[in-house]
């Protein structure tokens, strides 16, 4: 068996390495340490190199060589870096135009390393941690990446990993890549528009994804380079900083290696809520020699973040703007990222979007319960698949001709016997598409009117006196009761559009097939099919 | 699941050719997922829908058949074979079935090393005392363990394996009882198999089926007429006394031992000449051979004495055809004779007949004009017929049949007398 291709999500925060193990089940890869999730942090002591968890420890004693958050510098000019992502650890710096680190050695020797090298060997340590369990040398891999990464940053990106003897044979997107993950464990034959949100440690990422017939078709994406589980670390420790001064009156804000344990702390603690409702924070020697113990419970805290997590649910709403849909057009929002195990993320979400949104995170029973490793399951996944393919097949399927297709700008569909319409190939579906519609059991004559929908949105009143209690503050939102007293209802209404075609069919005993069926040239084809007699009508248009 | 319409007028197909479908977007989708890949085929290979759908179904039917179970559990026992094992007394650990205590009853000897371990490390999981004290046994009833432990050591030693091999009677397949029907294949492939286990030599030739050739045939028999067996009986040895307190007890053991041991291994081997001497006897196939060697043998009698066959036959046929030719000869001889005797009467009465003809020929052409010279012409005419010979004779006929008899006796008198038969003087009218 040659050996498997592996699937990589590398991130800001984390990186995750994936397989499709040999019973055909998605395997996140834990590193020798035991970490699924492993963070994307190198560390320098003397000679020594120290990658993942055993890194981020180094932050609260060593964060002067210990690289973070760089994967977004990869392939860019130092002018378009954002150097305060790094300010926690080692500085960034202007080496030949590109970013880069310096890192003492031991005995006052130094080295000056680019980016590109720190993700090389980052890369690296996933690739061994991946050949370490697998047991199999590793050649090849699929790389998850921010929508917004650009051709450039792609190609620095696969000539860091070639340096390491690792070919990188397809880019995906991260959001893509998650839906992935998501669509194989939880199969739907429906279509539907799908809210990828991936909340990372320092950045936040959205996209509104069409799924039609299987097929992803990316309708809007949003990035947020300043929102991330770091706000929300950030609001944490100022909740115990605050608390801190004003039991032991010293500021543990001015030293760097006092907030460093704070943070590190602090960000146990708030893992701790996501599962737990209450926690204990406990640091020896925070500031001026005073320990900290103290405990938070998990309304505490979201009410701390509260401003934080409503960015979240605006930054969702910004990208379903932004996309031309309507709250209601979407049917599911899926959360990915570290952040997505915070209730409150998902609740919140609940609240402020229509009923109608499935919200999949790890609480829901129709969701992965492990929303950051969702992108390096989709990897594999699509590792697995085009491991099957060859090189030149793979070529040639990602030609644009082939990814470029024409999607329908409205619904095409049937008239039902109340003379509604009934949808049956969506807007935005891409085609050359083929869809067949099952009416089983149905006997008789029918008529098959084919039309383009057009939709709006109405707003229907309940009760007549409003209420205001809504849009009360976040306290209020709360409560329970205050989600029974929507007053206003908006529903997405059909109606008929241009009357495309008619098909008549007489003397249906038993089931009947339609089939859509639209080609290359846009030439939509309705057959009907008599299940019993195969007797088929046919319309072109 | 929608209801449609019920159709009111009628129309079978009827197409809005003026509506145009809502201009539609360039977008790229996301090249990722299967579904993407099969979008991909079909537009680089062209595919059509039904065609694509064909050869998913394929594609399909090919994936079912990898399943991911190890084979080898497969051939492991579901339960214990055989429940008494529980409470057999391990101290006679020697009576117990070892590969069913493994849970090896199906593969026994056939058992490979790897899957000796695989089944012991299942049936210790299961059999283990702190296992089946959980489950409420106590946990001084661990006989059976001890067996697996036993057997354990036994199959993994290639040495205590072999002797277990040899005294696993079960494993032995008997040979179809005599005086029953049965198939001779059916019944005696698995004997063969159960016994070629103790060959020294390998490959063992296999028992075959009708159509085996007869070289394969005689190879078969002839290899296990000099079967080499490696079977030793000495599992079955009494246990020799450890102590070294009683030497002449321990020796006498030791050789009594030896004595059974060689006395079994004699017993087995008869058992299997007799067996293979039974097997060769009721071989539908040794009784074809010996048929056709029948046949053959006298097919090649027939032909050695074809010769003498031949040449009787060829004298018959030579004495037959000579007495045909003879009585053939006289037959015609005779007919010729009595032919011979007829022409001769024949041309004697033509000849006369022409004769007369010539001799009366003036008479009947009046004497040519010369009736006054009657006498001369029939005396001449007389000489002219007297010496003619048969063949003028003929023609001269011939020609007063044709009524020229003047000219033909006038030419024939030219003639005789030129060939001086007659003189000139003596045929004056006519020449």
């Amino acid at each position: 068996m040659s050996s498997p291709v592996i699937g990589i999500s590398f991130g800001n925060t984390s990186s995750s390495i994936a397989y499709i193990n040999p019973k055909n089940d998605v395997d996140v890869i834990a590193n020798p340490d035991g970490e699924r999730s492993i963070p994307s942090v190198l560390s320098y002591v003397g000679e020594d190199e120290y990658h993942g968890g055993q890194a981020f420890q180094q932050l609260v004693r060593n964060p002067k060589n210990t690289i973070i958050n760089f994967r977004d510098f990869i392939g860019l000019p130092f002018d378009k870096c954002d150097v305060s992502k790094c300010e926690n650890g080692a500085p960034v710096v202007d080496i030949d135009g590109k970013a880069g680190f310096v890192i003492a050695r031991g005995e006052g020797k130094e080295e000056r390393i680019t980016v590109d090298e720190v993700v090389s060997r980052h890369l690296n340590r996933l690739k061994l941690a991946a050949e370490d369990y697998i047991g199999q040398t590793i050649s090849q891999t699929i790389l998850t990446v921010p929508t917004d990464f650009t051709t450039e940053q792609k190609d620095a990106l696969a000539q860091a990993a070639s340096k390491i003897g690792l070919k990188i044979v397809q880019f995906i997107n991260e959001p893509s890549a998650s839906l992935l993950a998501h669509v194989e464990q939880f199969p739907t034959e429906k279509d539907a528009n799908v809210v990828v949100a991936d909340f990372g440690g320092v950045r936040s990422d959205a996209a509104v994804i069409a799924i039609r017939n299987g097929v992803f078709t990316i309708l809007a994406t949003a990035h947020d380079n300043k929102l991330g589980g770091d706000n929300l670390d950030a609001e944490l420790i100022e909740y115990f900083a605050k608390d801190f001064e004003s039991k032991n009156k010293a500021n543990p804000r001015k030293n760097a290696r006092s907030m460093a344990k704070l943070r590190a702390n602090a960000i146990i603690t708030k893992k701790t809520l996501s599962n737990a409702t209450s926690a204990t924070i406990s640091i020896d020697s925070l500031a001026d020699g005073f320990d900290y113990h103290a405990s938070i419970n998990r309304m505490r805290y979201e009410l701390t973040a509260n401003k934080v997590f409503a960015q979240f649910s605006n930054f969702i709403d910004s990208v379903i703007t932004k996309a031309g849909l309507d709250p209601l057009d979407i049917n599911a929002v899926l959360l990915a990222g570290g952040v997505s195990f915070t209730p409150k993320l998902s609740t919140n979400l609940e609240y402020t979007l229509p009923e109608s949104v499935e919200i999949l995170g790890p609480n829901n029973k129709n969701a992965s319960s492990n929303p950051n490793e969702l992108s390096a399951s989709g990897a594999a996944l699509q590792a697995r698949l085009v491991a099957d393919y060859d090189t030149d097949e793979l070529k040639e399927a990602l030609q644009p001709v082939i990814v470029n297709t024409l999607h329908l700008q409205k619904d095409i569909g049937l008239v039902d016997a109340t003379g509604a319409f009934v949808p049956v190939l969506s807007k935005e579906t891409y085609y050359p598409v083929q869809k067949k519609l099952l009416l089983k059991k149905v006997s008789g004559d029918f008529l098959i009117g084919v039309y383009e929908g057009d939709s709006h949105i109405e707003e229907r009143t309940i009760e007549p006196e409003t209420k205001d209690e809504k849009a009360a503050d976040g306290e209020d939102s709360e409560s329970e009761w205050s989600d029974d007293e929507l007053e206003i209802v908006r529903e997405r209404k059909y109606t008929l559009g241009t009357k495309l075609m008619e098909l008549g069919v007489k003397g249906v005993k038993n089931g009947l097939e339609i089939v859509f069926n639209i080609n290359k040239e846009g030439v939509l084809r309705v057959t009907a099919r008599d299940l019993k007699t195969s007797q088929v009508v046919k319309g072109e248009l | 699941m929608i209801s449609l319409p019920p159709l009111t007028s009628d129309i079978t197909v009827s197409v809005n050719s003026s509506a145009k479908l809502t201009e539609a977007i360039r977008r790229p989708i996301e090249p990722v997922g299967k579904h993407f890949m099969h979008h991909a085929q079909r537009t680089l290979r062209n595919h059509t829908w039904s065609e694509f759908e064909k050869l998913e179904a394929e594609k399909n039917v090919k994936t079912v058949d990898d399943s991911n179970v190890d084979p080898d559990e497969l051939l492991f026992d579901q339960e214990l074979a055989d429940e008494t094992l529980l409470s057999h007394d391990p101290r006679d650990w020697k009576t117990a079935d070892l590969y069913a205590a493994m849970g090896l009853s199906q593969v026994r000897f056939k058992a490979t090393e790897n899957q000796i371990i695989k089944a012991h490390r299942k049936q210790v999981v299961k059999y283990h005392p702190d296992k089946q004290s959980a489950a409420g046994v106590g946990l001084e009833q661990d006989g059976f363990f001890k067996i697996i432990q036993k057997a354990f050591e036994t199959l993994t030693d290639s040495n205590k394996r072999a002797q277990y091999d040899s005294c696993d009677f079960v494993a032995d397949v008997a040979p179809p009882k005599k005086g029953t029907k049965y198939d001779f294949f059916e019944a005696w492939a698995p004997v063969f198999a159960s016994e070629a286990r103790f060959s020294k030599k390998t490959p063992v030739p296999e028992l075959g089926d009708l159509t085996t050739e007869k070289k394969d045939v005689e190879a078969f028999y002839s290899f296990w007429h000099r079967f080499d067996s490696w079977r030793t009986f000495e599992f079955l040895d009494e246990d020799v006394p450890d102590d070294s307190s009683n030497r002449d007890h321990k020796r006498y053991i030791e050789r009594k031992n030896k004595a059974a041991r060689d006395k079994k291994k004699t017993a087995d081997n008869a058992r299997l000449v007799k067996l293979v001497e039974r097997a060769m006897n009721e071989d539908p196939r040794i009784k074809l051979f010996k048929e056709e060697e029948k046949k053959e043998k006298e097919r090649k009698k027939w032909e050695r004495e074809a010769g003498a066959r031949a040449e009787a036959e060829a004298k018959a046929k030579a004495e037959a055809e000579a007495k045909a030719k003879a009585e053939a000869d006289a037959v015609a001889n005779a007919s010729a004779k009595a032919d011979k005797k007829k022409a001769k009467e024949a041309a004697k009465a033509a000849k006369k007949k022409n004769k007369r003809a010539i001799r009366n020929a003036p008479k009947e052409a009046d004497y040519f004009g010369d009736a006054d010279k009657a006498a001369a012409i029939d005396e001449q005419v007389g000489l002219i017929v007297d010496s003619l010979d048969d063949d003028q004779l003929v023609t001269v006929a011939d020609k007063i049949k044709a009524g020229q008899a003047k000219e033909g006796l006038q030419e024939i008198a030219v003639v005789l007398k030129d060939a001086g038969k007659l003189p000139a003087s003596l045929l004056p009218y006519f020449i």
